[in-house]
């Protein structure tokens, strides 16, 4: 690395000098074109009017420090090699960040994997910490739901959230006219969701692209809109409160007699509960993952994959795509009818408003920000949004400019995601992954 | 020749809408055959090897397989037939490894054969097994192509189906792999039918060659014979032999 950038500075010194030079004339200018009028020009209110105060110096200073901190860029951070294409990202910083994710690549998912074990256990972990850890959670699981279907068999989904919502009422709806527990229900929940997940898939199937996006996100809102109608069996804008909470496999956190803290001589604490909800999730979360790793060796997975990349070739293979899209939808709604049950015991009230459409799109968000089909991505992207969400709750309305932003700025960056190298899923002889910088954009559409 | 053909096809009729494409075609292809069909850009070429595979479906005519009638076979079920196609454009799944890419190919086939087959398609197309880890999308024109007949190979298919082989390639590749085509044929005794712009090099390699213009089928005859035709050398071949 270090040889590399050596041989660049000798090999084109002179022609970088007045490259330089002529960078820093027009940045120059350009501080002269904007701080020559807001700085070195200022009213004052006096006596009979306002009065104009020259500060010439002081403009001077700053166009000085804008020329001398973009002398300071030029010279370190923006530097490339001479012949290598100009980017709008300097390459320097490109390199860095793929060597550095190479390098902690390895050891990062166990180190994330144990912190989340032990997370609700730390000294610093309190009640809003906990529950935070729960929505980041939650997030995770509907970004590695979610993932199955965009990510990995490519069929562009807007409509997501109408599952989790399925999930949620088919939860509470069970448990209050049938009285059905929690480890009863999620299963069914699952199964349900599962259900209109192909019931979904059938008159979609021909469709693709942004029109498979346009009928899937109506999907989502004729859900949500029938859960807001239909008064006397979902309780309409009311919502349905009083959801069983879930028990510690049939031990009630309960204080006294019987309750969890009783059973294993514990002094009785809410939190308990809350530490449940928490390792109750991270598990759900952790099947989603590891199915998906699974399903993705197996034929099936590999034919999702395919599906993405090619359907007309899928067909000239002898795969009938039909049965592929509608397992990917299926699988993807189980998992989404899953969270949704856990998201109705632990908030204990439910009502249509939870399920609206910036939820689909905060969902795919985080599966598009963390590279489809990545599921490291997704955790990443969940805790970056999620938890930036929390970051930035200060500045209430100039939250979603400065994610709108962000957003923006990761796109320019990291055009396939955080997370975009692809993990072939079967080796011959060693792993190998590619880069997906090394494929053209764009490609197998 | 006194055995039934492989593939018939009997006054074949398909449309887009209420767009014609195919006007009654019939033409056969015997087993251990290359049969070609040349014709120029929307004569109906692709559209007569997509209605074999049953998308888009003939409106009227008739498919036989193997003595079997496949016109209103769904297509997955077509390709299971042992029918492999290499569709036009190769359409490779670019993302994928190159041994993920015969794997899909296989996926039709029984698993066992898997390492097999994968072992013969790399002896055929020696370049694919230094880049088996590399993704489809990495690899040059010639060998995405190499990739796409290999794939088609993978599920052991009794015919294949090949469309235009030689597009977008560099003549050198495009000789390199109409002569695999050739030594398939001759050593495996694969059934082969190739559709082609390409007419010389097409036309050189067919047992029986069929010229398709506007949907319908204008001359056949031996490979040879078509070549030798007048017509033939002036709307086929124009600029001589390359």
């Amino acid at each position: 690395m270090a040889e590399a950038t050596q041989t660049g500075t000798g090999a084109g010194g002179g022609l970088e000098l007045a490259e330089i030079g002529k960078d820093l004339a027009i940045t120059a200018l350009l501080g002269a074109a904007i701080f020559g009028s807001t700085i070195a020009f200022k009213t004052e209110t006096a006596t009979g009017g306002l009065s104009l105060v020259l500060r010439f110096e002081e403009a001077f200073f700053v166009i000085a420090a804008v020329v001398i901190g973009r002398l300071i860029l030029l010279l370190t951070v923006w530097r490339r090699p001479g012949g290598t294409d100009r980017t709008f990202v300097p390459q320097a910083l490109q390199t860095r960040y793929t060597e550095f994710l190479a390098k902690t690549g390895k050891a990062f998912v166990p180190i994330v994997l144990l912190f989340a074990v032990v997370f609700p256990f730390l000294p610093f972990t309190d009640r809003y910490l906990l529950d935070l850890g729960i929505l980041i959670l939650t997030y995770v699981m509907l970004g590695w739901g979610l993932n199955i279907v965009v990510g990995l068999a490519g069929l562009l989904d807007l409509g997501y959230v109408a599952f989790y919502a399925v999930g949620a009422y088919s939860y509470a709806l069970l448990a209050q006219y049938f009285g059905l527990s929690f480890w009863i229900c999620l299963p069914l929940a699952g199964i349900l969701a599962a259900f209109w997940g192909i019931i979904l898939g059938f008159p979609v199937l021909r469709l693709r692209g942004d029109y498979l996006a346009i009928v899937t996100l109506a999907f989502g809102e004729i859900i949500r809109i029938v859960l807001l109608n239909w008064y006397e069996f979902t309780g309409g804008p009311d919502g349905l409160s009083g959801i069983p909470r879930p028990s510690f496999f049939g031990i009630p956190f309960k204080r006294g007699e019987g309750g969890f803290a009783d059973f294993f001589g514990l002094d009785y604490s809410s939190i308990h509960r809350i530490i449940f909800l928490y390792f109750l999730i991270l598990v759900l979360a952790l099947i989603t993952n590891f199915v998906t790793i699974r399903l993705r060796r197996l034929p099936i997975g590999r034919a999702w994959e395919a599906l993405r990349e090619d359907e007309i070739a899928c067909r000239s293979l002898g795969l009938n795509t039909v049965s592929i899209k509608l397992t990917a939808f299926a699988t993807g709604a189980m998992f989404a009818g899953f969270a949704g049950s856990f998201f109705a015991t632990r908030q204990g009230f439910i009502s249509p408003e939870s399920f609206t459409f910036i939820e689909s799109a905060l969902i795919l968000a985080i599966v598009v920000l963390g590279g489809m089909g990545s599921q490291i991505g997704v955790v990443i992207a969940s805790v970056a949004m999620i938890g930036g969400f929390e970051i930035f709750r200060e500045a209430e309305q100039y939250r979603m400019l400065i994610f709108g932003l962000a957003m923006v700025m990761i796109m320019i960056w990291r055009p396939r995601g955080l997370i975009s190298t692809r993990e072939p899923s079967i080796f011959l002889k060693e792993k190998k992954s590619v880069s997906a910088d090394m494929v053209a954009q764009g490609e197998g559409h | 020749m006194s055995s039934p053909p492989l593939l018939q096809i009997r006054d074949v009729e398909t449309f887009y809408g209420k767009i014609q494409a195919l006007r009654g075609i019939t033409l056969d292809v015997h087993e251990g055959e290359i049969v070609t069909l040349i014709g120029a850009n929307g004569a109906g070429k692709s559209t007569l090897m997509m209605t074999i595979c049953g998308d888009p479906r003939a409106r009227s005519g008739q498919i036989v397989y193997d003595g079997r009638d496949i016109t209103r076979l769904p297509t997955h079920e077509i390709m299971r037939l042992r029918i492999s196609q290499s569709p036009e454009g190769r359409r490779i799944f670019p993302r994928m490894t190159v041994n993920e890419n015969l794997l899909m190919g296989a996926a039709v086939a029984d698993p066992e054969h898997f390492e097999e087959d994968a072992a013969r398609a790399f002896e055929l197309f020696p370049r694919l097994k230094d880049r088996k880890d590399q993704r489809g999308g990495t690899l040059s024109g010639g060998e995405q192509q190499m990739l796409a007949i290999a794939r088609a190979l993978m599920a052991r298919p009794k015919l294949l189906l090949l469309d235009e082989p030689s597009l977008g390639l560099a003549p050198l590749v495009v000789k390199q792999i109409f002569e695999v085509i050739k030594e398939l044929n001759e050593k495996q005794g694969l059934t082969v039918f190739l559709v082609e712009q390409n007419a010389y090099h097409a036309l050189k390699l067919a047992h029986q060659g069929h010229v398709i213009v506007n949907g319908k089928i204008t001359m056949s005859g031996t490979g040879a014979e078509l070549l030798a035709r007048e017509e033939v050398r002036a709307a086929y071949l124009e600029g001589g032999a390359h």
